[in-house]
């Protein structure tokens, strides 16, 4: 009994996870080089939408999955032009993004599948594919642990790789160089423009692939809905993670704990909230913000308009 | 008056709504739909009927205050992208006490709205403390408490006492008591059974907010530290106070924001599946109208328009969300007018040079 439920949570860790830290890798991209991007949420609802009408007329879901990718990467791509070369408020633009992408994302929808906001329920073949198929019999605790999508997984290798990406490649440190000081940057001959622009993009193609995870994977479809607050709880554990590919992990593995014991409750019928539960990822990042990581860490450009001198 | 027109910024407001306009005729355009019949629908859904120009006003109510309460806390240097979060828990401040505590008439509706204000300036307030006690960036602070306002109403939705027994995913109306509802000879002069006093106090708080803003010692010293924070401590004014201050405001009129639009429109909160973003269009509302008090009450009966007449694209089988582009096309072009600015001047001096 003990074991079903346990696989059942894993199960749920592994599959509410993956977008949180899809993006929250992603974020961490762009606020490291000093552009801070609230317009994670709109970014992850095109990419949702994408991904599922994509893998909907291809029967491709990976096809899915990387068109998911590129629209957020669109959207990312405004708000680098935004407030990259024409130094817009970076947080105005991203309320901007946050309306435009699910704006553009429901538009879309009711254009092609008539007038509907949800697009078609997608069939299991044009969905993510789970690793393992068939090894395990249904409901035991390798069937919910192993034989699950493997974006999963892979989500969390990527998180090791940003790790190596930020720490030991050249484009890392100028990434975070160009977040603490940018003026300094300039003076090195470093181009701080193209380091932002390049973690701004990667940031919306990652927010797009979280989005499009959600409806490849689990809910199969598109829904106005399907995006509540996930782009949200991604800059929560970039926060509580202190602006680092692990931390982020580590927050996004917290926050996807949350997720879980709430999918297990309400299986359970327990009398506690789930409510109440799908706050503690927000109140958990206000703790940390006030007991543990304080101002200091926060990247010293982050937020500020940068004007290259000519 | 042509300088004048160049450097105020009235006239790039109006280039952004054009450009937006031009940027969802594009969408539609692609979509297969004549923009023409679209925006005409748009324009004779507002402006055919008085009943449809009551109903543009009536949704403009709640977005004037969300507006003002951005316009608010942008004089002194905040971005209060948390004036969803004070609108959620006015709402249900307004709401718990419309419902469960009886009053007479009159009193319960004042009651409930200054519990709304209450509700709205502690949620401004908790962002402030952080910052000013622990230097914590309140652009995080307000979206971390919009969720939390967010799941608390839910879950407050939901208790027993609360929770409608006629099988909605709602609570109960509000008591009749606390309705703002205007008396019914209006709703038959207009035709529009939802008319309500919540657009006679926006009005009010933006002209006290606009007098408290250019008339008084407290105006002067919020726009002081919205200019420089260093400048104004030096000339003795904490800014600490200051934000603290001007944040609790700021939560205040988004929270009223919620009770207008609770007591007397929707009258109870139905469970949430995503944001009601009243707060997020109040960003808007704020940036159009130049974050000007006056502004936004024009600027708030532009958005009202726009979401009610966006309502009726439908029997045209236009998707609403156009309106949505819309707005956020308009915001962009807004935040990027510095750039425009600086061409146009550039474009009407080299012009006037050469004439020399």
């Amino acid at each position: 009994m003990f074991i079903t439920y346990l696989g059942l949570l894993i199960n749920a860790i592994l599959v509410s996870t993956p977008p949180l830290l899809l993006a929250g890798l992603g974020s961490c991209f762009s606020e490291r080089s000093g552009v801070v991007n609230i317009g994670i949420e709109g970014m992850m609802t095109l990419g949702a939408f994408t991904g599922a009408a994509v893998a909907y007329f291809t029967g491709n879901g990976w096809l899915g999955f990387l068109c998911g990718g590129l629209a957020g990467m669109l959207l990312g791509l405004i708000h680098a032009v935004v407030c990259i070369s024409l130094h817009a408020d970076q947080t105005i633009a991203g309320t901007a993004i946050n309306f435009i992408g699910p704006g553009f994302a429901v538009f879309l929808c009711k254009a092609i599948f008539e007038n509907s906001s949800d697009s078609p329920a997608l069939d299991t073949t044009a969905k993510l594919p789970k690793m393992f198929n068939g090894m395990f019999p249904a409901g035991s605790f390798g069937y919910n642990v192993i034989s699950t999508y493997s974006v999963a997984y892979l989500s969390f290798l990527l998180a090791l790789v940003c790790w190596f990406i930020f720490f030991k490649t050249r484009y890392g440190m100028r990434l975070r160089a160009a977040g603490e000081h940018p003026e300094a940057c300039e003076t090195l001959g470093i181009n701080v423009y193209h380091v932002r622009y390049i973690a701004v993009l990667i940031s919306g193609f990652l927010s797009g692939l979280g989005g499009a995870f959600v409806t490849l994977t689990t809910v199969s479809q598109f829904r106005p809905s399907v995006i509540v607050g996930q782009g949200f709880i991604a800059i929560a554990a970039v926060i509580f993670g202190k602006f680092t590919p692990q931390g982020t992990f580590a927050g996004c593995l917290i926050f996807g704990l949350c997720n879980g014991i709430r999918s297990l409750i309400s299986v359970s019928n327990s009398s506690i909230s789930p409510n109440l539960l799908s706050m503690i990822p927000y109140l958990v990042t206000i703790a940390t913000l006030i007991f543990f990581v304080g101002a200091g860490h926060v990247p010293a450009a982050n937020g500020k308009i940068f004007v290259r001198s000519k | 008056m042509k300088k004048k027109l160049l450097d105020g910024s009235f006239l790039y407001v109006i280039i952004s709504i054009v450009i937006g306009f031009i940027i969802g005729a594009l969408l539609l355009l692609v979509i297969g739909v004549n923009p023409g019949v679209a925006y005409a629908k748009l324009f004779s859904g507002v402006f055919s009927k008085p009943k449809f120009i009551t109903y543009s006003i009536v949704y403009a109510a709640p977005l004037i205050f969300t507006g003002l309460s951005v316009a608010f806390s942008f004089r002194t240097g905040i971005f209060n992208i948390g004036a969803e979060g004070q609108y959620v828990v006015g709402s249900l401040a307004a709401a718990v006490i419309g419902i469960l505590i009886p009053m007479p008439k009159g009193i319960h509706a004042i009651v409930c709205i200054l519990a709304a204000a209450a509700a709205g300036a502690l949620w401004g307030f908790l962002v402030g403390l952080m910052k000013v006690k622990k230097g914590i960036n309140e652009v995080l602070s307000y979206i971390m408490l919009n969720w939390i306002a967010f799941y608390l109403s839910n879950f407050v939705v939901n208790i027993k006492a609360i929770h409608t027994d006629q099988g909605a995913e709602a609570t109960k109306n509000i008591q009749e008591t606390a309705s703002i509802k205007m008396p019914s000879a209006m709703a038959k002069l207009t035709g529009c059974t939802d008319v309500h006093w919540g657009i006679v106090l926006a009005v009010l708080a933006a002209i006290l907010m606009w007098f408290i803003m250019t008339k008084t010692t407290f105006g002067y010293q919020l726009r002081a530290v919205g200019f420089s924070r260093t400048a104004a401590e030096y000339a003795g004014i904490s800014s600490n106070k200051i934000f603290l201050t001007s944040m609790s405001i700021s939560g205040v009129l988004a929270g009223l924001g919620g009770a207008v639009q609770l007591l007397g429109m929707s009258e109870r909160i139905p469970q949430f599946a995503s944001q009601e973003q009243y707060g997020f269009q109040g960003i808007t509302v704020a940036l159009i109208g130049s974050t000007n008090p006056l502004g936004c009450i024009a600027s708030g009966l532009f958005y009202g328009a726009m979401k009610y007449g966006g309502n009726k694209l439908t029997v045209v089988n236009v998707p609403t969300e156009v309106v949505n582009i819309i707005m956020g096309t308009i915001i962009i072009f807004i935040a990027i007018s510095p750039v425009f600015k600086e061409i146009l001047q550039k474009a009407v001096a080299k012009k006037e040079g050469g004439k020399d």
